[in-house]
C-alpha cells in the first residue's frame, strides 16, 4: 500500500479569549491509499479537529501534514481551497445539502468548480446519484427526502469529482438503524469496490466495525500510541 | 453563467421576503423612470422653438411681471407673424378659496389662436358682445352645475375691482369644450373673461398684460421670430422671453421651484430607503445561510468565488427589480401622458434615463451586497460549520 497521508507531531491549540486550549497534541499519524480508517473516542477527544486538519479546513498550530508527498499545512487559502475540490469529499452528519436545490443540483455543486460543461456535469452527477442509488430521486429537493436519501445525496456530491479521500464526520449519527447500515454499506462499496480512502469519526462501534481499523484518541492524543509510547 | 443557477436559487431561497423587496425595487425604479421624465421634459422644454406653432412670450424676469398691451401692435409687424393675442392670469375661486377655478382675462381674438378650443358662432357673439361675459368649459359647468344665462360669483385671489372688493361677478355666456382630448383636455376646466373689463375695472391693471401669444406662418421659423419679438423689448425695463408654450410652463414652474433639486431630493430619499431595506434583506439571506456558504468552501469554493457569488446575488436584485420598475415606467408614461390632456408631455424613458438607472442599479447592488459579501468571503469554514 502507498502512503496517502502523513501526519507528523500534528497539534491544535485554539484560543477562547485569553484562554488557549490545546486539542490535539503531538498527532503522528500515516494513512495508506485504499485505508479506511474509524477515529472514536469521546466528545471533546478531538476527533472533529484531526478531521478537520487531515480534510483541509483548518490549518495546524504545529506539526505537519502530508498529502502525496505535499504539505498541506502550508498550503495558502486559495491552493488549499483547490487542493479539497479536487481531492477531498466531505460527509457530515447533518448532510449540509442545499435546500434550494434539487439532489441533481446538489451533486453537481463540485463540479462547478471543474471545466466541465453543463452536460458533462449533469451526465456525471447523474452517474453518482445511481452509484448511491438514488437516480430515480434526482429532481426532489432535500426536503423531500428521508435522512438516509440525503445522506445518500451527500454521498453522491462528495465522490461526484473522483476525489481520493473521503472525509466522514459522524455520517450516520443522525440516522436510524436501517439507514445508517446501508450508508456504511455504500462507504465500504466505495472504499474496497473504487479505492476511495476513507476516514470517519464515529461514536457508534458498529459503524467502526465496517472500517478496515479503529483508532481511538482520547484528550487530543492517540491511545494507540501513548500506550506504545508508554510501552 | 454556470453559477447563475446557483446566485438565482439564493436569490429566491426565501420567496416572500425577496418578492416583497423585489417589489420595493421595481416601485423605487418606477418613480425613478417617472420623476427622470418630468425632469428632461422640464429640461428638454425651450431647446428650440422650431416646430412649435404658437410662441408665448412673458416677462424675462419673472412670470409675475407684465408687460405693456403696446407691444401687441410692434408684434404684428414682426415678419413671419401670423397673428397675436394676450391674456392676463385672473386667477379666481368659487365660493371656497378652495374651489380654485382656472380663469384668464383673454384678448377678443384669444379664440382664433386655440382652434382646439370649440365654442359655438352664437356664443362666440354673445362673448363679444357682453362686457361681463364668459366662457366656461364644460366640465367646470359640470363641476358646479353652471348653466349659460348664470350669473357666477368669483372672487380674485389678487385682483380687486373698481370698489376694492375682490368679489366679481360674471354672465357665463357659452361653453368650451376642447376639440382635442389628448392635447387640450385642460380647456374644459377653464374660465375666459374679457382682458378689456379686466383692465378697465382693476386698479391693479392699466395697459398692462401677463403674456402674449403669438402664432407664427411657419413653425420651421418660430425660433428667428421668437428672436425678432424679444429684440424689440431688448435694453428696456421689460425685457421678453419668447419660448414654446410648453417651454413658457416649464419656465413657470422653474420659477416656483427647482424641479431638478426636488426630483432629486425625492430619489436620494428614495434610494437611501432602497439601500437600507435591500441592505437588510441581503445581510438577513447570508446569515441565514452561514452554513450553506462553508458547506460551498468545503468542497472547494474559493473565498472570493463566495465573495462574487454573494454580490451576484445583490446585483441580480437590484437589476431585476430595476429593469422591470424600468420598464413598468416605459409603459406607464406614455399612459400618463395621453390621459393628460396635454398637461403632461412627458418624454419616453430614454437612452440617458436607462443608462443612469442601469449605473444605479450596479451601484445600489455592489452597495448593498458590499458587507455581506466581506462577511461570507471571511467566513471561517469550522466555525461556521459548529454553528459558531
Amino acid at each position: 500500500m502507498t502512503k496517502l497521508i502523513e501526519i507528523r507531531d500534528l497539534s491544535k491549540v485554539y484560543e477562547r479569549g485569553k484562554q488557549k486550549v490545546e486539542v490535539l497534541h503531538s498527532i503522528n499519524l500515516d494513512i495508506e491509499q485504499g485505508d479506511f480508517l474509524a477515529l472514536m473516542g469521546p466528545s471533546g477527544s478531538g476527533k472533529t479537529t484531526l478531521l478537520n486538519l487531515i480534510g483541509g479546513l483548518d490549518l495546524p498550530t504545529g506539526g505537519s501534514i502530508t498529502f502525496e508527498g505535499r504539505r498541506i499545512d502550508r498550503l495558502p487559502a486559495g491552493a488549499l481551497a483547490k487542493w479539497r475540490a479536487a481531492k477531498v469529499g466531505f460527509i457530515f452528519q447533518l448532510y449540509n445539502l442545499m435546500p434550494m436545490l434539487s439532489a441533481q443540483r446538489n451533486v453537481e455543486l463540485p463540479l462547478l468548480l471543474t471545466k466541465m460543461n453543463a452536460a458533462q456535469r449533469r451526465r456525471n452527477a447523474s452517474i453518482a446519484l445511481g452509484l448511491v442509488g438514488l437516480a430515480d430521486r434526482a429532481a426532489h429537493k432535500p426536503t423531500e427526502l428521508s435522512g438516509g436519501q440525503q445522506q445518500r445525496v451527500s454521498i453522491a456530491r462528495a465522490i461526484v469529482s473522483d476525489p481520493m479521500l473521503l472525509v466522514c464526520d459522524e455520517p450516520t449519527g443522525d440516522l436510524d438503524r436501517h439507514s445508517a447500515e446501508e450508508v456504511l454499506a455504500l462507504l465500504r462499496a466505495l472504499n474496497s469496490d473504487h479505492g476511495k480512502t476513507i476516514v470517519m469519526v464515529t461514536h457508534d462501534p458498529k459503524a467502526a466495525e465496517y472500517a478496515s481499523h479503529t483508532l481511538h484518541l482520547d484528550k487530543g492524543t492517540l491511545v494507540e500510541q501513548a500506550a506504545a509510547a508508554a510501552a | 453563467m454556470k453559477y447563475l443557477h446557483l446566485v438565482w436559487a439564493s436569490l429566491f431561497r426565501r420567496k416572500t421576503r425577496t418578492l416583497l423587496t423585489l417589489v420595493s425595487i421595481i416601485a423605487a425604479f418606477l418613480l425613478f423612470g417617472l420623476l427622470d421624465a418630468v425632469r428632461t421634459s422640464f429640461d428638454q422644454a425651450g431647446h428650440s422653438a422650431n416646430g412649435a406653432q404658437r410662441l408665448q412670450t412673458g416677462s424675462k424676469l419673472s412670470f409675475i411681471q407684465t408687460l405693456p398691451q403696446a407691444l401687441h401692435a410692434r408684434m404684428l409687424m414682426v415678419p413671419g407673424v401670423k397673428d397675436v393675442t394676450y391674456a392676463n392670469w385672473f386667477g379666481g375661486a368659487y365660493q371656497d378659496p378652495r374651489n380654485a377655478v382656472f380663469s384668464l382675462a383673454v384678448a377678443p381674438n384669444y379664440l382664433d389662436l386655440y382652434p382646439e378650443i370649440l365654442v359655438s358662432d352664437a356664443e362666440r357673439k354673445a362673448f363679444a358682445a357682453t362686457r361681463t361675459g364668459a366662457l366656461v368649459g364644460e366640465r367646470l359647468v359640470e363641476r358646479y352645475g353652471w348653466k349659460i344665462g348664470d350669473r357666477i360669483p368669483l372672487q380674485s385671489t389678487i385682483f380687486p375691482n373698481r370698489e376694492g372688493s375682490k368679489d366679481w361677478s360674471f354672465d357665463i355666456v357659452g361653453i368650451m369644450r376642447s376639440g382635442d382630448q389628448k392635447n387640450s383636455a385642460f380647456f374644459d376646466q377653464m374660465f375666459l373673461l374679457h382682458w378689456k373689463y379686466f383692465d378697465e375695472t382693476t386698479p391693479y391693471n392699466r395697459g398692462q398684460v401677463g403674456w402674449y401669444v403669438t402664432q407664427v406662418n411657419d413653425v420651421n421659423q418660430a425660433d428667428r421670430i421668437a428672436q425678432a419679438i424679444d429684440a424689440i423689448s431688448a435694453n428696456s425695463d421689460h425685457e421678453t422671453r419668447t419660448q414654446t408654450e410648453q417651454a413658457a410652463t416649464a419656465a413657470w414652474m422653474k420659477q416656483l421651484a427647482d424641479i431638478g433639486l426636488i426630483v432629486g431630493s425625492i430619489m436620494g430619499a428614495v434610494f437611501f430607503t432602497l439601500l437600507l431595506l435591500s441592505g437588510n434583506t441581503m445581510m438577513q439571506a447570508v446569515r441565514e445561510r452561514t452554513n450553506e456558504l462553508a458547506v460551498l468552501k468545503t468542497i472547494g469554493f474559493s473565498d472570493f468565488s463566495v465573495l462574487a457569488m454573494v454580490l451576484a446575488e445583490s446585483l441580480l436584485l437590484l437589476v431585476l427589480g430595476g429593469l422591470l420598475g424600468l420598464a413598468l415606467a416605459s409603459v406607464i408614461i406614455p399612459i400618463v401622458s395621453a390621459n393628460s390632456g396635454g398637461m403632461l408631455k412627458l418624454p419616453p424613458v430614454g437612452a440617458g434615463s436607462w443608462t443612469l438607472g442601469i449605473a444605479l442599479m450596479l451601484l445600489i447592488g455592489l452597495l448593498v451586497g458590499a458587507l455581506p459579501a466581506w462577511r461570507a468571503m471571511r467566513l471561517n469554514i469550522v466555525d461556521a460549520l459548529a454553528g459558531r
